[in-house]
């Protein structure tokens, strides 16, 4: 990586598109299976796929978005971590308050 | 320490268009985050929601995953193909360009049209979103994206008349970056769609 330049870094090329593809791919398919062919229980299941699907978020931040802490770089990433503690913020409590009301009610 | 940094380049390239070009994109950058938060919201009241069924069909029932795995994979690959226009863009390619994003808006056009027909199918059985909470948060997220990928087809189609007239100058490769940022982000987006709803729903 250091040994590009911080244009070739930002703009990506046909090799780091591909091996994100390929990344993709690979987290897409196997969730998919899991989930077709109930080849598990239920509970190794959800965490698989969820533990997955973060891992081919990072991987198309990083593939295909070009986020990085470089010069140029690091202010689109920081905002995303800003943009990304809301939304933990958001979902997490939001779900936290409804089922934990749900929960006296019943 | 932005500040100076640009008030040095408009001193010295008044005449060059390209200078503001990484300013644009990191607004457009901005706009995106916001809106992360919208979908952040509709994922929270899906997440609320999505077990009350009012004794309609459950997610399980109504959800084919073969279906949405195609889905998926036009939107896979419509990701790379707009990922190889934006390298012949750089090269000043023109043809590969128009080529690749030609290919791209195709690909995000069989998504579109597949949930297209998803939601008329859910909605001629008897499944449209004013049956339960459930559907009615399903339309909203399913929907929410699928408006948002309609408007990059939208503008992916603008783009492919603009770069076919004007060519590649440094204007269009900015409004072609930003609509890279915005078709990317979706594919985001989608990822926990299909987990969050799909996957989870199915299992």
């Amino acid at each position: 990586m250091s040994d590009h330049s911080s244009e070739a870094n930002s703009h990506g090329s046909v090799k780091s598109y591909l091996t994100g593809f390929i990344w993709s791919v690979i987290l897409t398919g196997i969730p998919f299976w899991m989930v077709m062919t109930e080849a598990f229980d239920k509970g190794p299941t959800y965490i698989t796929i969820v533990i997955l699907a973060v891992i081919q978020i990072f991987v198309h931040l990083k593939y295909f978005l070009h986020l990085n802490f470089s010069e140029q770089g690091k202010l689109d990433t920081y905002s995303f971590i800003f943009a990304a503690v809301i939304i933990v913020m958001v979902v997490a409590l939001s779900v936290w308050i409804i089922y934990a009301s749900n929960a006296m009610m019943m | 320490m932005s500040t100076t940094h640009m008030n040095t380049h408009d001193a010295h390239d008044e005449h060059h268009d390209h200078d503001p070009a990484p300013y644009n994109v990191f607004g457009f950058w901005l706009y995106l985050m916001t809106d992360c938060l919208l979908f952040a919201s509709v994922f929270a009241t899906y997440a609320v929601l999505f077990m009350n069924t009012a004794g309609g069909v459950s997610g399980k029932e109504i959800f084919e995953l073969d279906f949405v795995l195609v889905e998926t994979a036009a939107l896979l690959l419509s990701s790379i193909t707009y990922g190889f226009a934006m390298i012949c863009a750089h090269n000043k390619n023109k043809k590969g360009t128009l080529s690749w994003l030609l290919m791209t808006f195709a690909l995000g056009a069989v998504f579109i049209a597949m949930e297209i027909y998803e939601f008329h199918h859910l909605i001629v059985h008897g499944n449209g979103p004013q049956t339960s909470a459930f559907l009615t948060a399903f339309f909203t997220l399913v929907g929410t994206h699928g408006l948002h990928v309609t408007a990059g087809l939208i503008w992916m189609f603008i783009m492919l008349i603009e770069v076919a007239k004007t060519g590649l100058g440094s204007r269009t490769v900015t409004r072609l970056s930003c609509l890279s940022l915005f078709w990317h982000f979706l594919d985001v987006v989608w990822i926990c769609v299909f987990t969050v709803v799909y996957l989870m729903g199915a299992i």
